[in-house]
């Protein structure tokens, strides 16, 4: 026998009614994601300061180390790495604590009936404002070299790229930003749903996570990979444009140091946040309910 | 209206950790029991088939051996479990009271605890701020209220964890047993504030150990027996059953009298 008028839990409707249900509960995920941040600090006099402190000194300590390895010039190269470095914490930050997400939530989960997506939500909030901390040694950073980064320049003189400096269409930063928190979302929903059911998905992101990083320009420019001047290595930028992290990276990392960024970065990434957001409301309509069991 | 109605609900949790266990039986054949094997991992049929509607005004014990399905019931009334074969359906705000130490925040203050629990239950941070002040009345809490979690003791938390709950007017009240925790006197504070809300609008849900607290709060009750419900019935009906003897036996007259209930069988007999 079905009970009349309730839509079955494996339905597409009820995934939607648990996101949307989610988000009008923002109060309590808002709460709760900056709540996250205070508890890390606690007791600890500079508080979350600290964020901001330890995104200063690894930023600087490895733009130098690479700008003397590469031998480009500092003041074009440590923006560089900053901005990769904060971007990538945030995606960082929104895969390895993603996939935990349901897991570290499990007295919550089996205590109280909320929607899923609030701690999704809970765990992209957090990442956001751990971002907006780090932000402050962005905005430092262009402040001391501005001068340089205000009109066309090239990172890697004279062979590398030229990029058209920082203007009014930086501001594409910040819908790159809310599309990077869109694709943590889903990501969250859909890797916290799996890691829940596989515990070895957690550990199988955690040992390859390490090498996406240095495969991935953050540290050294595509200007050091495609070599200088040397058409021997074309090879290089067909498979670079395979890693889909070097997209998202870009398309919030070039415009906020004014970088050129290439139409294809954008339309790979939003192929993928469509892609990605079909896969998480397959996996929320499949799995929402069977959550609470797993964990 | 407030109402839950469970169709031929089950409830089976697989068992993911649980392999070497299904390799044994496989091995060894027959053992029989609950847990089936028919899958990869093993599965416990927490719930099987249950059938129930609750409607407003219903104040429901629930008892049962430990083990029997009477946390996991309440967790499917909560829709915290939906059930894995069969329907449930929960019309109404829900507010459940489970396990006291989870869902609460052991380093941040009572007050902070307070707002958040409001938040989990569909508040809003301005409704529970206006709320704040009758919560600490009511859980005479006083100056503790901001302290860190971590300096309450049990039965603090559980003052805590209901004052909440029946401050925000909710419509389906879950308790576990974990209320037991509070002293005699908070309890009778605490009872008629219960039997207000049912009364206002709602329906409570009871697990306990605890004739006393039973017969304070309830007045029908189900008796889960191996994931089954074995009997439905007045509280007074069920409990003899489970038990095997009548809870109001050893009652004073005072508290029968207060109760509102007929004196034991036994006091019958020597009367007639």
């Amino acid at each position: 026998m079905v009970a009349p008028g309730v839509a079955p839990s494996r339905s597409f409707e009820r995934a939607f009614d648990d996101i949307r249900r989610a988000l009008a509960q923002r109060e309590l995920w808002l709460h709760l994601g900056w709540q996250d941040i205070k508890q890390r600090y606690r007791r600890s006099v500079l508080g979350p300061l600290w964020i901001t402190i330890s995104m200063g000194v690894t930023a600087l300590g490895l733009g130098i180390l690479y700008a003397v390895l590469f031998q480009h010039p500092l003041p074009e190269f440590l923006p560089y790495v900053t901005t990769g470095f904060i971007v990538w914490n945030f995606i960082n930050g929104c895969l390895t604590e993603g996939m935990s997400t349901f897991i570290t939530n499990e007295g919550l989960i089996k205590h109280l009936p909320a929607p899923l997506t609030v701690y999704a939500l809970r765990t992209v909030w957090r990442q956001t404002l751990m971002m907006l901390h780090n932000l402050v040694v962005y905005v430092i950073m262009i402040a001391i070299y501005f001068s340089y980064l205000d009109h066309r320049y090239q990172m890697d003189p004279p062979n590398g790229q030229f990029h058209p400096g920082l203007g009014l269409w930086s501001l594409s930063a910040i819908p790159a930003f809310l599309v990077l928190a869109l694709n943590g979302l889903w990501l969250t929903l859909l890797i916290g749903i799996v890691s829940t059911r596989y515990r070895d998905i957690p550990q199988v992101i955690n040992s390859v996570i390490q090498l996406a990083f240095y495969l991935t320009p953050i540290v050294w420019s595509p200007d050091d990979l495609f070599g200088s001047g040397g058409s021997d290595r074309g090879w290089a930028k067909v498979v670079f444009q395979f890693n889909p992290l070097y997209h998202f990276v870009q398309v919030l990392r070039a415009p906020m140091i004014g970088q050129h960024v290439d139409w294809w970065s954008w339309a790979t990434v939003g192929g993928i946040t469509v892609v990605g957001w079909a896969l998480a409301l397959v996996a929320m309509r499949n799995y929402r309910a069977r959550v609470s069991y797993w964990v | 209206m407030v109402s839950i109605d469970v169709w031929n609900a089950s409830v089976d949790f697989p068992i993911f950790d649980a392999k070497t266990r299904s390799l044994k039986k496989a091995v060894l054949g027959k053992v029989g029991g609950k847990i089936g094997t028919d899958q990869r991992a093993p599965i416990i049929e927490a719930l099987h088939d249950i059938t129930l509607s609750l409607a407003e005004g219903d104040r429901v014990g629930l008892v049962g051996h430990n083990g029997a399905g009477k946390s996991t019931l309440l967790r499917m009334l909560a829709g915290i479990y939906e059930p894995t074969r069969g329907t449930a359906h929960i019309h109404g705000k829900v507010a459940p009271v489970f396990d006291m130490g989870v869902g609460m925040d052991p380093e941040i203050s009572g007050l902070e605890n307070i707002i958040i629990r409001g938040l989990f239950l569909g508040m809003t941070r301005k409704q529970m701020e206006k709320r704040v002040d009758e919560i600490t009345e009511f859980t005479e809490l006083g100056d503790y209220i901001q302290m860190p979690l971590r300096t309450y003791s049990t039965g603090m938390r559980v003052r805590l964890a209901l004052g909440v709950v029946t401050s925000i007017d909710p419509e389906i009240l879950l308790l576990d047993e974990g209320i037991g925790a509070v002293d005699a006197a908070f309890l009778d504070k605490a009872r008629d504030r219960l039997v207000d809300l049912v009364k206002r609008s709602g329906l409570l849900v009871f697990a306990s150990h605890s004739d006393e607290f039973l017969v304070e709060l309830c007045d029908t009750a189900i008796w889960m027996d191996e994931g089954r419900v074995r009997q439905r019935g007045g509280l007074r009906e069920v409990l003899t059953a489970y038990k095997g003897r009548d809870p109001f036996e050893n009652m004073s007259p005072a508290s029968l009298a207060r109760l509102g209930v007929a004196p034991a069988v036994p006091d019958a007999r020597a009367r007639a």
